[in-house]
């Protein structure tokens, strides 16, 4: 123990002569992790914040009544055309209905189930805008707003008005943003909606919804399940969709299929229904550390020359100290811990700049139209950046240290105490 | 009288560019208390043997003897503990640790050997300075000081282990005469007060003479 505290003495005398050079070196590290840090805050935060757009207000199931075919068309079934093959034209979707059968009773049973964090209703229905002569076609939803703000953060996206509003006001519509600016309507008007059928009803804006996504905003508006329920003539039983929100994401795909089988309805998973943003998710982290990896490179180069050059001048001192008694593994320590304090040093700086950096930019103001949420730029702080990052510096300066701290392991000092 | 070092046969051979037989079959001893010293022509080999004896060079063929301990062929970690604790060198040129100051290039093998608590190692380091009469640039850095200075520090080094001998590859060739005077008094002083042994290779005949026995070299072998 006490010669390491010797060694490392000698190696803190070296480093502090040779200040610039070892500034020099530090500085190369501390740019990498420095740079490092910003980026995975930056690009993650990023990656975070259009991730969340999208699967914020996607639910993690999906429940509904597909419109499609039978599988199993009546020919098949009939036993006289079992061994021939048989073509038929034209297949038509079977006649059903758009609503869940037993919707009640499923989500009651769904909420029971420990994974889940909640299933909720909605009525999904085309109508119509009316203004004037106009009739502009869109979506009206029916939600309950309020288990809708709990688990799908709805609340973020209602830009005017409350959600509370909504749930106070049996006639209340949150009208989507696109739809109110091509009609003029604001808080407070009343628009006029049409169903398929015909059937006119005002309804009371309440507030704006915007999702940021412009196809959206432009036809969907939102409104009470009772309010859909009373517009379409049905009963409180008639729900067309169930959503469901589950504890862990990782559940969605066996749940899906579990219910499926069991109620016979089609179940979209999460996964499934937004595979695309996991792919552009891992490009985006693919590409931020691939730069990374790159900048601790270029800084392990530079540690690598200096150490080297630092050998060549210190030539004369690795004979003394052989000569005097060091061992070559005592010289290689030597050269080996200046590596790792240059490392070290750098790379506690380069986090410090690097979480500068990242606050600078996590405070610039970031307003647009598509994202109401966001005012500045989204930084996402996770503290395995941190750990990764220091660990990186060390792991490089380790290795850039490691052949020119060999090399001076091995210097014959007869050879350079003779050679003067 | 007790042998503290003894070369058996040694051979050396250069392989570059040319192979060139260097050393052959060097035998000698030297006793405790003895100063003795190496002369030769330049290129006759003596370096050469005083860097075998001083363990640092390990290619050779034959016995060397420290201690009664034999010392060929032991491992490198072992061969630096023999060179810290039993060997002091004095070089031509003074090879101190420019950065650092005249006393820790002092404490620095005995700091190495850790056998004494760092204050001990101060106070023993103070005292070599002071019987060499340079303990005021104690706190000097290394690199302000005089040739002789340089000189007498080293020496001051070599002997912070109490060695059993002190190896010098012409200790005084760099220094004028009065410097020179003044080292080989030193090296006297401690072979005669402290029993130290002492092998110096030099070109100096003036310094030789005043050594208790001088080996004779030529053409890689001992003449006497």
């Amino acid at each position: 123990m006490v010669n390491k505290k010797v060694i490392l003495n000698i190696a803190k005398t070296h480093l502090v002569t040779k200040i610039k050079q070892t500034a020099t070196a530090a500085l190369g590290v501390t740019f990498g992790i420095g740079s490092y840090i910003t980026l995975v805050c930056f690009m993650t935060g990023l990656n975070g914040m259009l991730d969340d757009l999208i699967l914020n207000q996607t639910p993690h199931i999906h429940i509904f009544n597909e419109i499609e075919p039978s599988k199993k068309q009546p020919t098949d079934l009939y036993f006289e055309f079992q061994n021939t093959l048989n073509i038929v034209h034209s297949i038509k979707p079977k006649q059903s209905q758009k609503r869940i059968h037993n919707a009640l009773p499923i989500i009651n049973y769904l909420n029971k189930d420990p994974k889940v964090k909640g299933a909720i209703p909605q009525i999904k229905e085309q109508i119509f805008y009316i203004a004037g002569s106009i009739e502009l076609g869109g979506n009206l939803t029916g939600i309950d707003i309020l288990q809708e703000v709990e688990l799908f953060n709805f609340k973020d996206y209602v830009v005017k008005g409350s959600p509370q509003a909504l749930k106070n006001n049996d006639n209340g519509i949150l009208l989507g943003a696109g739809v109110a600016e091509k009609m003029s309507l604001d808080i407070g008007d009343r628009v006029q909606v049409s169903t398929i059928k015909g059937d006119v009803f005002p309804l009371k804006i309440v507030g704006l919804y915007q999702s940021g996504i412009a196809d959206i905003d432009n036809i969907q508006s939102f409104a009470n399940v009772k309010t859909v329920q009373r517009i379409l003539g049905q009963a409180e039983n008639y729900i067309t969709d169930i959503n469901v929100k589950l504890f862990n994401i990782e559940d969605a795909i066996p749940l899906a299929q579990k219910i499926e089988q069991q109620f016979q309805l089609k179940a979209i998973d999460i996964k499934t229904a937004n595979a695309q943003f996991e792919t552009g998710t891992t490009i985006r982290n693919l590409i931020t550390y691939a730069v990374s990896i790159t900048l601790l490179i270029v800084a392990g180069f530079g540690i690598y020359n200096i150490l080297n050059m630092m050998i060549y001048e210190k030539m004369n001192d690795i004979a003394i100290l052989k000569a005097i008694g060091f061992s070559g593994k005592d010289v290689q320590f030597i050269f080996m811990s200046q590596a790792m304090i240059i490392g070290a040093v750098g790379g506690s700086l380069g986090l410090l700049i690097g979480f500068g950096l990242s606050h600078l930019i996590g405070s610039l103001p970031f307003e647009t139209e598509a994202l109401p949420t966001i005012s500045t730029y989204p930084i996402n702080h996770n503290p395995w950046f941190y750990i990764i990052g220091f660990s990186f510096a060390m792991i490089s300066t380790f290795l850039a240290g490691y052949l020119p701290s060999k090399k001076a392991k091995k210097i014959d000092p007869v050879r350079i105490i003779r050679g003067q | 009288m007790k042998t503290i070092l003894e070369a058996r046969n040694i051979n050396k051979y250069f392989r570059k560019p040319v192979l060139f037989h260097v050393l052959k079959d060097i035998n000698f001893k030297v006793n405790q208390g003895e100063f003795a010293s190496i002369m030769g022509k330049s290129g006759c080999g003596k370096s050469t043997l005083l860097y075998i004896l001083s363990t640092m060079d390990t290619g050779y063929e034959g016995d060397l003897y420290l201690n009664t301990e034999l010392i060929t062929g032991q491992e490198n970690e072992k061969l630096s503990y023999i060179r810290n604790k039993h060997i002091g060198f004095v070089f031509q040129f003074h090879y101190l640790l420019s950065e650092f100051s005249v006393l820790e290039n002092v404490m620095l093998p005995a700091k190495k050997l850790a056998e004494k608590s760092i204050e001990e190692i101060e106070y023993n380091a103070i005292e070599k300075l002071r019987i060499l009469n340079i303990e005021h640039i104690a706190k000097k850095r290394a690199s302000q000081i005089s040739g002789g200075e340089k000189q007498r520090v080293a020496i001051a080094r070599a002997l912070i282990n109490n060695p059993t001998i002190i190896m010098g590859d012409e200790p005084t060739g760099n220094l004028d005469s009065q410097n020179s005077d003044n080292v080989f008094n030193i090296f006297k002083q401690l072979s005669e007060e402290q029993g130290l042994s002492l092998l110096v290779v030099t070109h100096d005949q003036d310094f030789a003479d005043k050594t208790d026995r001088i080996i004779q070299m030529g053409d890689g072998r001992i003449i006497n």
